[in-house]
């Protein structure tokens, strides 16, 4: 596990486009500018590395107030590579977020996904994470 | 999404199971634990092993042992060996008889429906074992708390 790198960013993208079958060159480009490697405090992007392979990736942030709630580490994105999974590298890549949230204050990480992800619902669920007192709403604009 | 009895015996047996697959558990053990008839579990259990979640043990000291897979095997998984796929209110009234407050709630139920299926199928037995262990627990005392009378 560490910080990404610029030079990981292809096989980041490759990646997130394995998994959910878009390629999205600049919105990857620029998470990269807004999270990667120490741009922002309390901002982080992980990657799992075995060998020269990028083989999973998480970003996460210490959000202030966001809510109305009291800061708290949100991890937003987290992906790992088909071949890689049941090996403990998603544990891992939290393990290592939260490690870093704890250093800097907090004391509760939350995430949202979509309700029919159930393999990374299981994932959240099995490393802890239950329903939290936020409720997500929307509704479509005319 | 209300659970029938049945579904929750199931659901009280496989995770008394899959505590430890490795150990027969007697039927009649968790019958008595959960306060119901051996005739009535046997039904359950039936279905149970012919889903493939447990099988059966003959002989002395038989009964029943988990052999799903526990990182798998979802709690939507087991409910849905009992329960018929929910319809939210609007019972036996077709959608162009419903009333526009029918099918209001409706869509209030079917809200609520959503998110309890989306837990269910997001919880693994693996995830129940680590649950029940940290129940089963000692609670921690609990913190002190100073109150001052209004």
């Amino acid at each position: 596990m560490r910080p990404v790198r610029r030079g990981d960013l292809d096989q980041v993208i490759a990646l997130d486009a394995t998994v959910t079958g878009l390629e999205k060159q600049n919105y990857w480009r620029s998470v990269y500018r807004r999270y990667g490697a120490g741009q922002r405090k309390q901002s982080h992007f992980l990657v799992a590395v075995a060998g020269r392979r990028i083989v999973g990736f998480l970003i996460g942030e210490v959000r202030d107030w966001e809510f109305g709630s009291p800061p708290c580490g949100w991890v937003f994105a987290i992906d790992v590579s088909p071949q890689m999974r049941q090996a403990g590298i998603g544990t891992q890549l939290l393990q290592a977020v939260c490690t870093l949230f704890r250093r800097e204050g907090v004391r509760k990480v939350r995430t949202m996904l979509s309700s029919d992800n159930t393999l990374i619902l299981s994932f959240f669920r099995s490393q802890g994470m239950m329903a939290g007192s936020l409720i997500p709403l929307e509704m479509d604009l005319p | 999404m209300k659970l029938q009895k049945n579904t929750l015996l199931a659901l009280y047996s496989v995770l008394e199971f899959a505590a430890d697959p490795s150990r027969h558990v007697a039927a009649a053990t968790i019958a008595e634990k959960y306060g119901v008839s051996q005739h009535h579990l046997a039904k359950v259990l039936s279905e149970l092993a012919r889903a493939g979640v447990v099988e059966s043990v003959r002989g002395v000291g038989g009964g029943y042992r988990f052999v799903g897979n526990l990182r798998r095997l979802t709690l939507m998984d087991v409910i849905t060996l009992f329960e018929e796929p929910t319809q939210a209110g609007n019972a036996g009234t077709s959608p162009a008889e419903a009333t526009p407050v029918v099918r209001a709630l409706d869509a209030v139920l079917s809200e609520i429906d959503q998110m309890a299926q989306a837990t269910f199928k997001s919880i693994t037995l693996a995830t129940m074992r680590r649950l029940i262990g940290l129940q089963a627990a000692p609670a921690r005392a609990p913190a002190r708390t100073s109150a001052r009378a209004a």
